[in-house]
């Protein structure tokens, strides 16, 4: 699902460059529920954001779904992004003046599905994130587990290959982190790839896989015990 | 290609930030209102001169005379100079091709009386055709003609106003009015556009006035109307040879002003003209300077309002909105609300320009029924629709090519 082959980023900071990643090689299959865990300013978030295509590497291969990702316009990506990619972001992300099913739908929106169906299958989402009633409230009628549930829903809402995931749980306390937790188990037991970000271990414990980085390069990539459980 | 669920996604996105939306928009609707009411009081001011000038025929020329202020050929100054119907001939022969209405007048003044009512009116001694050279409109009967004239008969036609001062609600057409102790028979009763004063006076043939009056072929000055085919500088042309050939033939020095003069409404045509050149001048540099303010602040606002949805369009991108789909969100938004609110202030500035206590304060500075022209203002709507467009465009087109990423961290 995701293949990336010495795979390299640098931020300009002036006259300077600052080396983020340096050599990265990781292989995801699909169904694969993995999380990358390092210390702040590691490269976690320039990782996921390169796989999410949200920004470009510099040097090395990366495959999505087989396909070389290269040169790749916005069109190009925002078609892609649509297609196998959801997100969920640690501040939400949500757009502030729609109800939540309407952020929930504005995805199948781009996707090009009509206001009827979208509407429905967002509620039937919102439905599956126990949100059900909370529908046509804004988001800043929402509590934090709230709000990263309709972020969820609206990352699933047009059955994304990948999940990618920053710090989902980052401004959550501990019982709505378990809750978006089990979420997105569920999501990965339905079989979708679930690649998930965080500092948390207890987080980290719940996924099948840890990838370690540190310093732009990955220490350590093992299978956890829930894992090995199934 | 129209696609509901867009404009769905815009109105919501206008209606949701109103107070942007508002924003924006006022710029727009100031600038219109403004244009309107500019172009409204130009308009008026224009119809005011139009209709200063509406009570004498446009083409009117006048031959008036009085003392000579310098001396010429021996003869000394102050000399009065009197015009005769030899003078009158001489114009009617010399100029006959550039000439549609001549009259002479002699001016008046007489006791006018029917039974028991009486007052004192002035009184012109003309010819039939001085009625379209003054723009008389009979009411009833007739006006003078040159059967009349022939005849030097004893006829009067009366101002509207002087039959309701001497006959008040009761006929006067084909009444004997004591003229100064002479009989007259009144054959028209006229009103006039130029006010009261216009309406007050009376009118007998030149004939009988200068046989009644001294016996004698005097007369006060010449009214001319120019053949309306001529342009405006050979009508002024015109004026200036028939100027310096009676100064000639009355041996007045070419330049005495005073003692011979032909007033020429060509000339005041001329220079109305050349005042509402100017003023249309000023106008369109005006007019121009409010839209260039309206454009600039609808720029400002749309990059504003672009840098503050930066994020917005970030969490689009990241689910999978294009680039072009964001412009066309944005420049979308940009002109429906420099459409409505371009609307709204026309609409404002129209109403405004119609409003009764506004018109008469207007019309107290020779401004008269105010009006826009709704191609003008049809037009600077569309320059504004424009610039919303060019406003919403640009700054739009560098914000949807912003990296997601960066885009995302904006706030
Ligand atoms: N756009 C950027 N420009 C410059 N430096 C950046 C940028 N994004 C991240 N960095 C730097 O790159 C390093 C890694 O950042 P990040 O991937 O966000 O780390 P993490 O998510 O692991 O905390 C940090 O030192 C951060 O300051
Ligand atoms: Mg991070």
């Amino acid at each position: 699902m995701i293949e990336i082959k010495k795979l390299h980023k640098s931020y300009p900071i002036g006259k300077d460059s600052l080396h983020v990643l340096k050599g990265i090689d990781l292989h995801i299959k699909e169904g694969e529920f993995v999380s990358i865990m390092g210390s702040s300013g590691s490269g976690k978030s320039t990782l996921l954001n390169i796989v999410g295509l949200l920004d470009v590497h510099d040097e090395g291969e990366y495959y999505l779904n087989g396909q070389l990702i290269k040169d790749m316009n916005e069109k190009k990506a925002a078609i892609l992004r649509n297609k196998f990619l959801g997100f969920v972001f640690q501040s939400f992300n949500l757009i502030s003046y729609k109800t939540a099913l309407e952020n929930v739908a504005l995805p199948l929106y781009y996707k090009g599905m009509n206001r009827k169906e979208r509407l429905k299958v967002a509620l039937e989402y919102l439905e599956k994130v126990g949100l059900k009633e909370w529908a046509n409230h804004l988001p800043n009628e929402l509590s934090g587990g709230q709000k990263q549930r309709v972020a969820i829903a609206r990352a699933l809402v047009t059955k994304p290959k990948v999940v990618l995931a920053d710090e989902p749980t980052g401004a959550l306390d501990s019982t709505t982190t378990d809750s978006v937790m089990d979420l997105l188990k569920d999501i990965n037991d339905e079989g979708m790839t679930v690649f998930v970000i965080t500092h948390e271990e207890e987080v980290a414990e719940q996924t099948k896989r840890i990838v370690r980085l540190k310093d732009g390069v990955i220490i350590s990539d093992e299978y956890t015990k829930a894992a090995k459980a199934v | 290609m129209f696609d509901l669920d867009r404009w769905r996604e815009i109105f919501q996105s206008i209606n949701k930030n109103r107070l942007r939306s508002v924003m924006s928009g006022f710029t727009v609707a100031f600038a219109i209102l403004l244009f309107t009411l500019l172009f409204g009081v130009v308009s008026g001011l224009s119809n005011f001169f139009k209709d200063a000038f509406a009570d004498d025929a446009q083409n009117s020329m006048f031959v008036r005379v009085w003392k000579t202020t310098k001396p010429y050929k021996g003869l000394q100054l102050g000399r009065r100079i009197q015009l005769r119907n030899n003078d009158f001939d001489y114009v009617t022969d010399e100029y006959a091709s550039k000439i549609q209405y001549q009259s002479a007048r002699i001016y008046k003044n007489f006791n006018l009386k029917y039974k028991n009512n009486a007052d004192s009116y002035s009184v012109r001694a003309v010819h039939p055709d001085h009625q379209f050279l003054e723009k008389t409109v009979i009411e009833e009967g007739r006006y003078l003609n040159a059967r009349d004239l022939k005849e030097r008969s004893k006829v009067i036609v009366i101002g509207r106003l002087i039959k309701r001062d001497l006959f008040g609600e009761k006929p006067a057409l084909m009444k004997r009015l004591n003229v100064n102790g002479i009989s007259y028979l009144i054959v028209g009763i006229f009103s006039d556009d130029g006010g009261d004063n216009e309406e007050r006076l009376a009118y007998i043939p030149v004939t009988t006035a200068q046989m009644l009056y001294g016996n004698n072929d005097y007369i006060s000055q010449i009214n001319l109307g120019y053949d309306p085919n001529l342009s405006l500088d050979a009508a002024i042309t015109f004026g200036n040879r028939l100027e310096k050939d009676l100064r000639n033939k009355l041996n007045i020095h070419p330049d005495d002003q005073s003692a011979l003069s032909v007033r020429n409404m060509a000339e005041a045509n001329q220079n109305v003209g050349q005042f509402m050149f100017v003023l249309y001048f000023i106008v369109i540099i005006v007019g121009s300077g409010t839209l260039i303010a309206g454009i600039i602040g609808i720029s400002n606002i749309m990059i504003f309002v672009i840098k503050e949805r930066t994020k917005e369009f970030g969490i689009r991108k990241a689910i999978g909105a294009k680039p072009s789909s964001i412009v066309t969100m944005v420049v979308l938004e940009s002109v429906i609300i420099t459409t409505i609110a371009g609307y709204l202030g026309l609409t404002l500035g129209t109403v405004l320009l119609k409003a009764e206590w506004l018109r008469e304060v207007l019309e107290e500075y020779f401004i008269k029924d105010p009006d826009v022209s709704p191609g003008i203002v049809m037009g600077a709507t569309i320059v504004l629709i424009l610039a919303g467009l060019i406003a919403g465009y640009l700054p739009a087109k560098k914000a949807a090519n912003i990296k997601p990423i960066v885009a995302l961290r904006a706030d």
